[in-house]
């Protein structure tokens, strides 16, 4: 490992090792908590999909030490699958959504007059 | 497997380095059959993928028998095939819907990636880079192992009853969910095949990135292994939806959930048991977006062995060979934003079809770029006719009309009327057949003799070149033709009952034809093939004097290891005819050129 | 025959080459699981009619079991990084005991899905009841996989592990840390799983 890991640092990265184990617990009641509020739907998602991207994120910058760890490589790749990933839901709903508005305008279009 | 065995025996047998950490013999099972060096593996991939092409191809002949010579008895071997597929030697719609299906799956899952990647990747890779095998030699044989299960379930499909897949390579929702139990098989398969490609790129990214040898920076790669490493990254990222995909068509099938399955579906006058409240769509969604980075999984590696033929049989530096590594980076990302142009007959709006129009239009634009370098590359060249590199030379064209030929089928109003005919086939078959195979041939001419240490005969080679191309393009040519004439693909006539079709029926027998020609040609290969084995011209170890790192070892390389000390690279891939240089080749690896 | 970088890290990647092979895993399974949400999102918005609107997942599903098991999920993550730490710092008897409760959580996890299942089944909802089960059945089932897969190679490692640090003690902390990266990715799941499925 890189010379950063010495056991002094390791000893102070235990600590906050604890620290995110407890915040990643608030969160979840957070989560469970604002569930409970049956607030509208929009606002529930946005709030459930925020926590989640929070805990999430420090689950991989600290527990996989992506925060810690440098390596340009594994970057460039990690970027290049959220890409993707962000790429496929949103061609996916686009998609979809313009599916049904394409056959909407069909449908409430005015009938076309007879060629005379 | 057998033959892999003798290519490398004379390679393993003398040379007896101890020092490469395997001191006493290992067993013939042990070095031959369940090796963990990259070289063995990387022929089991060939003679694997070898094996599946010949028989992909035996496939298609049924067909066009058939096509050509709709509901006639097939003579001799007709009858050997049984009542439930060719009664009286003539073929059912059900088995000429297995064999459609399963020509695709094989040629494309088990044929051609197979080789392209397991095979040359895997091979040439750890050479190229200087390395003494792939990062995870245990992984490596995982994969190929992975690979063969999955070839054999496929091929135990054919002789499940209701025999094997029947909805196409492509496996569409509604169709797929209800047929017969070879879909499951195809199913299961096509997860063991999955799973072998992702630890398959797993391993070549990682080794092209960690193990590359002191000095090889990655504007010093040859520009195969940039190939492999954005195919490998291809397939790294777009087939995990598809065993999502396929995960969930399993489901659909064995667990009776309606992922694929849309409410209010009727099948043969019944109503459908399930659930419903899927999406048949979200499986097309899926599989192109695998599918389509898949099609340049096919070609980019072919790009990159007819690069290093060029470049070493014109004597030359690629042209632009900065523009071709950041062309092919750009296409590999580009591949993933334009999977629906396979769907503009879906139903879809106007102005998603009109974003995947221009992604489309933009992605082609890196393909010229590599052509055009290919042919530039020639411009000034000392040209050498070897065998290798007359493929090579037929690869450029041949991959023009077939890259040229996908324009239309981009635009959406071209799309419509082009859509599921045999225009679409001979599009895609010059791109995968005479494109990607002719290059897969050079590379097997040019890296024969690495392999085993003799050369494949040039004769013979001519012999199976010219007709081999004559007849590619005797097959492939007029199914535009034919699809442009509005005849459709998948029919079990050749469209025999429709109106429109009756004019040009007598082209399905040209192509029937043509295809026999490509055939006969392909005996020249085979007998060239297993002859060279044993009485093929001995050659020194860089018989073709090539610059890259795979020369800079014996032929055949030495045992698990590959280089008798650790290389070191001074310079570019093609540093050929330097001036001033005191030969016409600089290998990497010499520091006096 | 020796690989390069099989062990120590390389100069300019930063990284042995298993690091990178994990990594470059854990981004195609980022696609796959990607892949599950973007079918769940597209069953959702194209629920309605014939086959009925979206249930909401709490209606359906046991929140408070779900709740425990993300909190023991949670807990195996912070144990799987102290197994990390201690054996890296040498304290291999910590390190064990760290490691096996990280395999027992694991392991509870599973129990507790398990009742969650049957819980299901004795409702007589099953994956073919309609497409927000299939998902879920799909997408938890996958993920019990990933545990199960974890599990294994965890047990493997934790009966290994003194014999290969003695023995080369480098290459036993760079195989924690690998099967910890895939740990804590399968509990990164988990943590948008969980939302997505029960709570919305």
């Amino acid at each position: 490992m890189s010379a950063e890991h010495t056991a002094e640092h390791l000893q102070q990265q235990v600590r906050v090792y604890f620290i995110v184990f407890i915040s990643l617990m608030v969160l979840t009641v957070v989560t469970v908590a604002v569930s409970r509020l049956h607030l509208p739907v929009g606002a529930a998602i946005a709030v459930a999909l925020v926590v989640a991207s929070v805990k999430g994120t420090l689950v991989a910058g600290i527990f996989m030490h992506l925060f810690h760890d440098k390596f340009p490589f594994i970057f460039k790749v990690l970027i290049f699958s959220a890409i993707f990933f962000i790429v496929m839901i949103a061609l996916f709903m686009f998609g979809y959504f313009d599916t049904f508005a394409s056959e909407r305008a069909i449908l409430e279009a005015p009938a076309l007059e007879e060629p005379h | 497997m057998h033959n892999n065995g003798h290519a490398n025996a004379e390679g393993h047998g003398h040379d007896g380095h101890g020092d490469h950490g395997h001191g006493a013999p290992e067993s013939f099972i042990r070095k031959y059959v369940f090796s963990v060096d990259h070289k063995v593996i990387g022929i089991q991939y060939g003679i694997t993928a070898l094996v599946f092409l010949f028989l992909g191809f035996c496939l298609i002949l049924l067909m066009r028998w058939q096509l050509a010579y709709p509901e006639q008895a097939l003579p001799v071997i007709g009858r050997l095939f049984g009542v439930t597929r060719m009664p009286e030697g003539v073929m059912l719609p059900e088995f000429y819907n297995q064999l459609g299906a399963m020509h695709g799956t094989i040629m494309v899952f088990l044929g051609v990636v197979p080789l392209a990647v397991g095979a040359f990747g895997n091979y040439l890779v750890p050479l190229q880079v200087g390395a003494p095998d792939m990062a995870f030699p245990k992984l490596n044989a995982a994969s190929y192992w992975l690979y063969f299960v999955g070839g054999v379930i496929m091929l135990i499909s054919f002789f499940i009853p209701g025999g094997a897949a029947k909805s196409g390579w492509t496996s569409y929702p509604p169709l797929a969910v209800i047929e017969t139990a070879g879909q499951t098989w195809w199913l299961l398969g096509m997860v063991f095949l999955i799973n072998s490609s992702l630890l398959g790129s797993v391993n070549i990214i990682t080794t092209i990135v960690q193990l590359r040898a002191p000095g090889l920076k990655f504007m010093r790669l040859p520009f195969f292994v940039w190939a492999q490493l954005v195919t490998s990254l291809l397939l790294l990222l777009a087939f995990p939806p598809l065993e999502v995909a396929g995960f969930m068509q399993l489901l659909d099938r064995v667990a009776g959930t309606s992922f694929f399955m849309p409410s209010g579906l009727v099948i043969s006058g019944e109503a459908y048991t399930g659930s419903g409240g899927g999406n048949a769509l979200l499986w097309q969604h899926l599989f192109w977006f695998l599918a389509h980075p898949e099609v340049y999984v096919l070609i980019l590696p072919a790009m990159g062995i007819v690069c290093e033929v060029l470049a070493n049989n014109s004597r030359k530096p690629l042209y632009g060979y900065k523009a071709l590594v950041y062309s092919v980076i750009f296409l590999g990302f580009m591949s993933f934003v334009v999977w629906a142009h396979h769907m503009f007959l879906t139903g879809m709006g106007t102005a998603i079809s009109t974003f995947f129009q221009l992604t489309t239009m933009i992605i082609s634009v890196p393909s010229i770029i590599i052509l055009t370098v290919m042919i530039l590359s020639l411009w000034g060249g000392s040209i050498r006719f070897t065998t290798p590199m007359l493929f090579a030379l037929a690869f450029i064209p041949m991959f023009g009309i077939g890259g040229l030929t996908g324009l239309p089928l981009g635009l959406s109003v071209a799309d419509i009327h082009l859509h599921d005919t045999y225009y679409v086939i001979g599009h895609f078959h010059f791109v995968v057949a005479p494109g990607t195979l002719l290059a897969l041939f050079a590379g097997i001419y040019y890296w024969y003799p690495k392999v085993t240490g003799r050369r494949m005969n040039d004769t013979l080679g001519r012999w199976h070149f010219w007709p081999s191309l004559v007849c590619m393009v005797g097959t492939f040519m007029p199914m535009f033709v034919l699809g442009m004439a509005g005849v459709s693909r998948r029919l079990y006539d050749g469209g025999a009952t429709y109106a429109h079709a009756q004019d040009y029926l007598w082209i399905n027998q040209l192509i029937t034809f043509s295809s026999w020609g490509l055939a006969l040609a392909q005996v020249f290969f085979i007998v060239n093939f297993f002859v060279s084995l044993k009485n093929g011209e001995k050659v020194e170890d860089n018989p073709w004097q090539g610059t890259t790192l795979e020369w800079a070892t014996t032929s055949p390389p030495l045992g698990h290891g590959n280089f008798e000390a650790p290389v070191t690279v001074y310079r570019g891939p093609y540093e050929y005819s330097v001036p001033r240089a005191k030969r016409d080749f600089s290998p990497q690896h010499l520091k006096r050129i | 025959m020796l690989i390069p970088y099989d062990n120590e890290n390389h100069p300019v990647t930063g990284v042995y080459n298993a690091k990178l092979g994990i990594w470059l895993f854990l981004a195609s399974e980022v696609l796959f699981f990607g892949a599950f949400f973007s079918t769940y999102i597209l069953l959702r918005i194209g629920a309605g009619g014939v086959a009925g609107a979206w249930p909401l997942g709490a209606e359906l599903l046991n929140v408070p079991l779900a709740t425990i098991n993300t909190v023991i999920l949670i807990t195996s993550s912070l144990t799987m990084v102290m197994a990390w730490a201690s054996l890296k710092l040498g304290k291999v008897s910590k390190f064990q005991i760290y490691f096996a409760a990280t395999i027992l959580l694991a392991l509870a996890f599973l129990v507790i899905k398990g009742f969650e299942y049957g819980e299901e089944f004795s409702h007589d909802r099953y994956p073919s009841t309609s497409t927000f089960l299939a998902i879920y059945f799909t997408l938890t089932g996958v993920h019990g996989l990933h545990i199960l897969l974890g599990v294994a190679v965890n047990v493997y490692h934790l009966f290994s592990a003194k014999a290969l640090y003695q023995e080369n003690p480098e290459k036993m902390v760079n195989r924690i840390e690998v099967a910890g990266l895939y740990w804590h990715f399968v509990d990164l799941v988990w943590i948008f799983l969980f939302p997505v499925l029960y709570l919305l």
